[in-house]
């Protein structure tokens, strides 16, 4: 498998839990780099800062010539930093038991920072153990220069269309063609600070060298964990954060920090409609039974309207049946009563015209 | 319909545009003929500026009023909303396409910007994430946007059948929206030995998530705000009636946000066990920017809604935008590289904040002359019956 692959793998959960079976082919698996990777053994105790490796790395790579000549040792009083010109430089700070000096370049990350945030995949860790760098697909984001814990990668700030990231790519094109069998700076140090070899041969000299001189070393190989492991590594007699290494980066890879929040992306995507569609499934039912049951509600009103309306009605016909009724009795009564005060006046009239008539007829 | 066209061009208003545009296009020439170098302050310990930690990381915050209110009025069912939609898409819309062609200037070879998502993509890597879903989301809201234009242009089919999509783009856009402006926050998972710790969290995708809500509420507030006098004419009975009430509820929602947002600063602070550093000058700095610009917009908010001062939620809009942009200043910049001496630290040039004022020049410009224009404060006469 490729440094990349696994580097995709390890970072992107997310792109692999639509790939089921290479996501479980990496599940039970470590990957502990390329066999037989390569890297640099970095010895502060023997360093002399002749900047003999600055000018072996200028001349093998073909890079312009610098501000002052490789023999001004001038240039050692200030701090320093790889640039878009040089791939590395030596730095001098005060030991305890004066100057001490340090050689900085990429250090060949085991799960390199670069690449695994690389939008382009402009890096590869290469099975010799270097990291390469692709300039045919960069598109000059920088967000490797901003990852990378070590502050390697540098710019081509004055080229403005075609700029490159560049760095120390521990001779990898000139080693793979055979024109070199080590890198430029390792062949030039005329004090052997510098060990090219496998990684894991490195390590064991270094403790070799270690527990040879107790005295002379710290009891720490600086990059065999630091950022999950690198191939370029540092033993000193003094301490790391005192000669420019920093000593707070933990042991965590890059790939590792990011793999959580990217694991996230395939959940939302999946689980983000469903929660969504089902908010907007739920209001639109809400307002669906709101509709229905006003309607109801004005069915019902209607109804209860009608009743009651039936039943006034009702009422008032009733009244009305119960009053043309009584009407009609009081009607007949009346009818009645004046009948019978009509023939009772009759009557009286009668009984008084015949007395009358009597009383005329009598006389 | 359009009163601006009649009057003369040569408003103070306009010259100022004018200048600014102007001295843009020369900066644009000096960017793509000399260099980053020529223009920027970047260099190999800062390569990233403002126009990553205002034209990208704000720009795309501040545009959350998008997602926020098209999801507000379609999917949580708030209608009332309604008038506020379109104010808002065109504004995201805007936001959108003004951060990429911001980072046409930011990055070294800005033709390959489509390497990424067509050449050779970069799966593990969470600016990968930002470059497809920003890519994405500009086209969902180009197509959101568009009803707008064909009802301008007369093209009732398009804008009939494109207007029957709207569930289904706002949904798209809110996923969209919360995958980049989490994955904006994520891209500094990577760098926990260059961000100061109190801004430094494994939770900086839920942060930068979370904080866009409250971002993209006040900003829809704070532009109706800027919009509401010179588009008055512009703006129907409708747009004018619920304008009131869009304010009132969104600075009830956004006072719950920055709430839940403060919870969510609370809880990355205590994972990480980092209250040691508030005693510090960094602590101080954060103590600003969380209880000046996160609780307090929150609390003025809240009492704002409630006792329907409009004066002061429309302040504490401006108050809230202006913490947003704090926030992401604080990641990208102040608190980026807080290790490195004073004199490697990284502060913009003039040609730097130039090009930003200019694409937010830009913006304005393009915002007035498509409100004077077409149907984003009133709704179209022919189309009211399909709101």
């Amino acid at each position: 498998m490729k440094r990349r692959q696994f580097l995709g793998l390890l970072g992107a959960a997310g792109i692999t839990a639509t790939l089921g079976t290479t996501a479980q082919a990496a599940a039970g698996k470590t990957f502990e780099g390329h066999p037989d990777t390569k890297g640099v053994l970095f010895d502060a105790t023997r360093c002399i800062g002749c900047r003999k490796c600055e000018a072996g790395c200028n001349k093998v790579n073909k890079l312009p010539a610098p501000a002052k000549p490789f023999e001004d040792l001038t240039v050692l009083e200030k701090d320093r930093r790889t640039d878009e010109k040089t791939y590395t430089i030596v730095n001098k700070y005060k030991g305890s038991k004066g100057p001490v000096f340090r050689k900085f370049q990429c250090n060949h990350c085991m799960e390199p920072a670069c690449a695994s945030v690389c939008f382009v995949r402009a890096f590869t860790k290469e099975p010799d153990g270097s990291v390469s760098y692709d300039a045919s697909v960069c598109v000059g984001c920088r967000y490797c220069m901003v990852a990378c814990p070590f502050n390697i990668p540098a710019y081509e700030y004055d080229d403005p269309l075609t700029p490159k990231v560049v760095k120390c790519t521990m001779c990898h094109p000139q080693i793979s063609s055979g024109e070199l069998t080590a890198p430029g700076c390792v062949s030039a140090c005329p004090k052997e600070a510098l060990t090219y070899g496998k990684r894991d041969e490195l390590i064991d000299i270094a403790r070799e060298r270690i527990r040879k001189n107790p005295e002379r070393y710290l009891k720490h190989i600086y990059g065999e964990k630091e950022m999950g492991g690198t191939s370029w590594m540092y033993i000193s007699g003094e301490p790391f954060s005192s000669i420019g290494l920093r000593e707070d980066l933990g042991t965590t890879s890059v790939p590792a920090m990011t793999s959580g929040p990217l694991s996230v992306v395939p959940m939302v995507a999946a689980l983000w409609p469903a929660f969504l569609g089902g908010v907007w499934a739920i209001n639109k039912r809400k307002e669906k039974v709101a509709e229905e049951e006003q309607k109801a509600a004005v069915k019902a009103a209607k109804a209860a309207t009608q009743a009651d309306a039936d039943a006034k009605l009702a009422k008032a016909m009733d009244g009305a049946e119960k009053d043309k009724a009584s009407a009609i009795e009081r009607e007949v009564k009346r009818a009645l009563e004046e009948a019978e005060a009509a023939r009772k006046e009759a009557e009286a009239a009668e009984n008084t015209d015949t007395p009358e008539d009597n009383d005329g007829k009598g006389a | 319909m359009s009163t601006e066209n009649n009057k003369s061009l040569m408003t103070p208003a306009n010259i100022i545009t004018g200048i600014i545009l102007l001295v843009g296009l020369i900066i644009t020439v000096l960017r793509f003929t000399k260099g980053l170098g020529t223009v920027t302050n970047l260099d190999q310990n800062n390569p990233w500026g403002i126009w990553i930690g205002f034209d990208l990381l704000c720009g795309v915050a501040l545009a959350a009023g998008g997602y926020t209110t098209s999801s507000a009025c379609y999917i949580f069912g708030l209608k009332r909303y309604h008038s506020a939609v379109r104010p808002a898409i065109l504004t995201a819309f805007l936001g959108y396409a003004l951060v990429v062609f911001a980072l046409h200037y930011d990055v070294g070879r800005p033709y390959r910007l489509v390497y990424p998502l067509f050449v050779q993509p970069g799966t593990t890597s969470l600016l990968f994430e930002v470059g497809l879903c920003v890519f994405l989301y500009v086209t969902v809201l180009a197509i959101e946007f568009s009803p707008a234009m064909f009802e301008w242009l007369g093209m009732k089919t398009l804008r009939n059948k494109i207007h029957k999509l709207t569930l289904a783009l706002t949904v798209f856009g809110v996923v969209l929206s919360t995958l980049h402006q989490s994955s904006l926050g994520a891209l500094y998972i990577a760098v926990p030995s260059k961000l100061h710790p109190l801004w430094y969290s494994p939770y900086l995708a839920i942060l930068f998530f979370v904080s866009s809500i409250p971002a993209g509420l006040s900003m829809v507030i704070f532009e109706g705000t800027l919009a509401h006098k010179p588009f008055h004419h512009m703006m129907d009975k409708t747009h004018l009636d619920e304008h009131e009430g869009v304010i009132l509820g969104f600075a009830r929602g956004a006072s719950i946000a920055l709430a839940a947002y403060f919870c969510v600063k609370l809880v990355a602070l205590a994972a990480d066990n980092n209250w040691h550093y508030l005693a510090t000058g960094w602590g101080a700095w954060y103590l600003v920017e969380v209880l000046g610009f996160v609780a307090l917009p929150s609390l003025l908010y809240a009492i704002g809604s409630r006792e329907k001062n409009i004066k002061l939620i429309k302040w504490t809009a401006a108050l809230t935008v202006f913490g947003i942009i704090l926030n992401r200043f604080n990641v990208s910049m102040v608190a980026f590289n807080y290790n490195l001496p004073a004199d490697q630290r990284y502060f913009p040039s003039l040609m730097e904040i130039g090009i930003s004022i200019f694409v937010v020049t830009l913006g304005v410009t393009i915002y007035r002359f498509i409100v004077s224009r077409m149907p984003i404060f009133f709704e179209h006469p022919e189309y009211k019956d399909a709101h």
